[in-house]
């Protein structure tokens, strides 16, 4: 196993209290395996990624255990967790856009960031050129500013600066939420083929969009309220969801070819709770239509189908 | 995008869990408990009782000749007495009547002023705007001091109000520019554009939906003109271009220089006058900052 | 790049000429007769000079010459070097006892600007990023902002001149001295001018460690520090970018408190009797000498003018960004 996640818990510090975004999750991810994490904002989804690299200063760790090729890591050690940035874990921010440092040439910048992380810029300068190559970028982007180039630019030269390292994990946070269409499928075709590659090894995709998740990941965990619901191949996600969240989630979406005059888009009633004081059991007991008293004890993760994972009694 | 899951659910991004704080309660709840903003609030409102109250308790002309020449401070005289018996304190609350006078005329003229150019310019852009930001960049560098040697020379009375209206006119620019900058940001916003189409003209859509958007901004920058005011206002004071009847705290400073305190040694006449600017712009750069964290919740350390 | 100096030049130019134009204009608009009050002013006596100063102001004011060519007359001896006549200085002429006061402004003016904005922005940097000193810093540094210039120097003056006799009081060099090229006549310049130039550093250096420190702690929130972060990048790396982007708005503040500490510098000599410009602008002010203080105000412009532009020169040469040909930030 690649990367394995236990009961890990993440708080928000908070002037009222602590805000349980990530409430005891437990997952795994295998070599090569592109896993996509979904849910509604605020459930957790980007706080996972987050505090699988670096916990920001609100962050606190509660409790949990990451092993990455079968070592731990110590996410709750800033200092002791530097050695695995970029070389083991890696990151391509949502912020990706606004991610290079706005005086300094591209090339520089990474030059210097290699150095300070005890790399010799020059022996990876010929990789880097080959990879901006493979994305469409001409080795000109190295000697340019930020400003000079595009959003779609920016985009692929931060998403080849973070894999050049050749990391066991990369986590794509939110990665495609500002792109059109096409660009979307552009850079999901790309965290493929640097998959396909090897120039990583496996991958958390962390978006609220389905249906990019359905074009390239190899499974899908579906998030809900700081606690895992559902986690499956994304086939199975897609045509036969198990939990009611995900079940509802997949209907709601709309279809091509149907008309909405005949059949109107239906969402979810309700609104996710908040995470400074969570409801007692199932946390989406509130908006599910098939709760029923038994719901008011959290049910467990289990595996119900070899590979499928689900957090519901009715399941 | 077509298909897309974000439509479920409502909830902000980040901390979907916080509950959504009112704007009037949350402001003075944090206000109460900001340190800087009650130390700087205490300190100016300090001065500004010894303003108001102080002239009364020694009330008649400051600059009369009533006491011994160059007295330290007793009992009699709280502050001493300069070299020509006057009596320090009834000149230092008296001058600092006068400065928050000035400062606050002077504020309010140079923050008006600075609304409309900003305004203006941020709202309407484009050639509006070039002009506008020619004309503020040509008064931003013409110091205030200089002009107000021009004035001076030909003014042989000037009062209070002259001043207030000079500084104020001069000091304009830094506060439209700011203003202009988040005018701009602001109008790219959604809800101007609701309020363009709902056809309602343009002066009303600045005062009913942008600047109260921007009113905590507003606020601070007008804190921070008046400072800047009361500071010009005492350099001009010191030279000898300000009003050239009553006194004020940089006359004080300016005659006890001339009348060689330094060299007597006659110190209370010229560090309570400083201290009092010091104490009125230090309280207000301090509540400044205050604001600031009370009003912008990504700076309050948690 | 051109376009950006093209658009300051202009700037600066007309700037000029508004102000050339007020310093014409404002005597029109006060209550009396110019002509009158001018020539009431100058001592009676030598009548040679008398009649010089006559001419110079019928030129400039004479009633019987229409007013746009009193104003062509007046930029026509402003561009041949002629402010008239000092009334003060009575007879030398006003550019030229400007011009022997000018050396001790500038002396104090650049050392004080230039080591006053980068050591405070060095200090402001080290306070950002240590918290035991940054506690300390962040009050003194807002102290002394809020310090009116001519106080602290009065302070100065009174501490360490009057009562501890350590430095000189007042003047540019000792009086029972010939200005010479000696080592001692220079040592004795810098010790005149040293309490000058300190309470000037010290009020500047205040404003731009508080400033630098704030910058910083902004930078250090940006989006390209979380992602050097997240990529395991060392502070000092981190640091060193927030550094080199904090201080680009620091040149453009220098550029607005040019007038500022211009104001101070000119309060800094009166306290000392320092004699710059600002001394004579007092002397000028005492004697109602209208001409040197128009002169006085002239070159005061001039240099803000002049130091503005060399401002912009730096932060073309800072921000790679306007070199590119873009404007990224806002100047």
């Amino acid at each position: 196993m690649a990367l394995r996640v236990e009961d890990l818990r993440v708080y928000y510090r908070s002037l009222s209290g602590d805000v349980k975004a990530l409430d005891g999750v437990s997952f795994a991810v295998a070599d090569g395996e592109i896993m996509g994490v979904a849910g509604e904002s605020g459930c957790g989804k980007s706080t996972l990624g987050k505090s699988l690299i670096r916990l920001d200063t609100r962050m606190r760790y509660v409790a949990g255990r990451v092993d990455l090729d079968a070592a731990e890591l110590p996410i709750w050690d800033d200092g002791r967790m530097n050695p695995y940035r970029y070389k083991a874990v890696s990151i391509v921010p949502q912020y990706a856009m606004s991610a290079l440092n706005p005086t300094r040439r591209v090339g520089r910048m990474v030059a210097e960031l290699l150095q300070s992380r005890g790399i010799r810029p020059k022996t990876v300068m010929p990789e880097l050129e080959r990879r901006l190559d493979l994305v469409g970028l001409s080795n000109d982007v190295l000697r340019r500013y930020p400003i000079e180039l595009s959003g779609g630019m920016k985009q692929r030269t931060v998403m080849v600066i973070s894999t050049l390292l050749n990391p066991s994990l990369l986590i794509a946070d939110e990665i495609t939420s500002a792109l059109d269409v096409s660009s979307q499928r552009a850079v999901a075709e790309m965290l493929v083929g640097f998959r396909d590659r090897e120039f990583v090894k496996s991958m958390i995709v962390i978006t609220h969009d389905l249906a990019i998740l359905y074009q390239m990941a190899d499974s899908i965990l579906v998030m809900y309220a700081g606690k895992l619901a559902e986690k499956a191949p994304a086939e199975a996600i897609i045509t036969a969801p198990r939990h009611p969240y995900t079940r509802l989630l997949i209907s709601s979406l709309p279809e091509v070819g149907v008309r909405y005059t005949d059949r109107k888009l239906s969402g979810i009633a309700g609104k996710p709770p908040a995470l400074l004081d969570p409801p007692v059991g199932c946390r989406f007991r509130d908006r599910c239509p098939l709760a029923s008293a038994k719901c008011l004890e959290e049910p467990p993760f289990v595996e119900v189908e070899p590979g499928h994972h689900v957090a519901c009694w009715e399941a | 995008m077509t298909t897309s899951a974000r439509d479920v659910g409502v909830a902000e991004p980040e901390l979907a869990a916080l509950p959504a704080p009112r704007r009037g309660p949350e402001f003075l709840y944090f206000a109460r408990r900001n340190v800087k903003l009650l130390i700087g609030v205490s300190i100016v409102g300090l001065m500004l009782l010894l303003a108001i109250i102080g002239p009364f308790l020694v009330p008649g002309d400051p600059n009369a000749y009533v006491g011994p020449s160059a007295e330290a401070p007793s009992s009699a005289y709280w502050f001493g007495t300069t070299t020509f018996g006057q009596d320090v304190f009834a000149q230092f609350v008296h001058g600092l009547r006068n400065t928050f006078l000035v400062g606050a005329l002077a504020g309010g003229i140079a923050a008006a002023i600075g609304m409309v150019v900003g305004f203006t310019a941020g709202y309407r852009g484009g050639v509006v705007d070039e002009g506008l930001s020619a004309f503020t960049n040509v008064i931003l560098v013409i110091p205030t001091l200089a002009v107000m040697l021009i004035v001076a020379a030909y003014l042989t009375v000037r009062g209070v109000v002259v001043e207030a209206l000079l500084i104020g006119f001069t000091s304009w620019p830094w506060a439209a520019r700011a203003i202009r900058a988040q005018t701009f940001s602001l109008t790219a916003r959604e809800f101007v554009d609701v309020a363009r189409l709902s056809g309602m003209p343009s002066r009303r859509i600045i005062f009913r939906e942008i600047a109260p958007n921007m009113s905590s901004y507003l606020f601070m920058t007008f804190i921070l003109l008046f400072g800047g005011a009361v500071l010009i206002a005492a350099t001009l004071d010191f030279i000898g271009l300000g009003p050239t009847q009553g006194t004020s705290l940089g006359l004080m400073m300016n005659n006890a220089v001339l009348w060689s305190a330094l060299q007597l040694g006659v110190w209370w006449w010229f560090v309570p006058p400083g201290l009092g600017i010091m104490a009125i712009v230090g309280g207000l750069y301090i509540m400044n900052v205050g604001l600031d964290e009370v009003f912008n919740p990504k700076l309050r350390e948690t | 790049m051109r376009r950006y100096f093209l658009r300051k030049l202009l700037i600066y130019l007309a700037t000029f000429v508004v102000a050339v134009t007020i310093d014409w204009a404002i005597p029109r608009f006060m209550p009396g007769d110019p002509v009158q009050t001018l020539i009431s002013r100058v001592p009676a006596g030598d009548p040679e000079s008398a009649r010089a100063i006559t001419e110079y102001y019928n030129s400039v004011f004479g009633l019987d010459v229409p007013i746009w060519q009193q104003y062509l007359n007046f930029w026509s001896s402003l561009l041949h070097g002629d402010l008239g006549i000092s009334v003060y200085a009575f007879p030398q002429s006003v550019t030229s006892v400007i011009w022997h006061a000018i050396p001790y402004t500038l002396g104090l003016l650049i050392p004080a600007i230039l080591i006053s904005w980068w050591a405070g922005n060095k200090f402001g940097a080290l306070a950002a990023r240590r918290k035991s000193l940054d506690n300390t810093v962040l009050p003194v540094g807002y102290v002394l902002s809020a310090t009116p210039y001519m106080w602290l120097g009065i302070l100065l003056a009174w501490g360490l001149a009057s009562e501890l006799q350590w430095f000189p009081i007042s003047g540019g060099y000792s009086l029972s001295v010939e200005p010479n090229l000696s080592l001692s006549f220079v040592w004795d310049l810098l010790n005149h001018w040293f309490l000058p130039f300190l309470s000037l550093f010290l009020v500047a250096f205040g404003g731009w460690a508080i400033g630098m420190r704030n910058m910083i702690i902004y930078e250090l929130e940006s989006d390209y520090a979380h992602y050097l972060e997240a990529l395991g990048a060392p502070q000092r790396l981190v640091r060193r970018y927030a550094f080199r982007n904090a201080v680009l708005p620091q040149v453009t503040g220098l550029a607005l408190q040019l007038g500022v500490i211009v104001a101070g510098c000119l309060v800094t000599e009166i306290v000392f009797s320092y004699p710059g410009l600002g001394h004579l602008i007092l002397e000028a002010i005492r004697n109602q000498d209208y001409f040197l203080l128009q002169g006085s105000f002239l070159f005061i412009i001039v240099g803000v003018l002049v130091a503005n532009f060399l401002v912009d020169i730096a932060y073309l040469v800072l921000d790679p960004r306007t070199r590119a040909g873009m404007q990224g930030g806002r100047a």
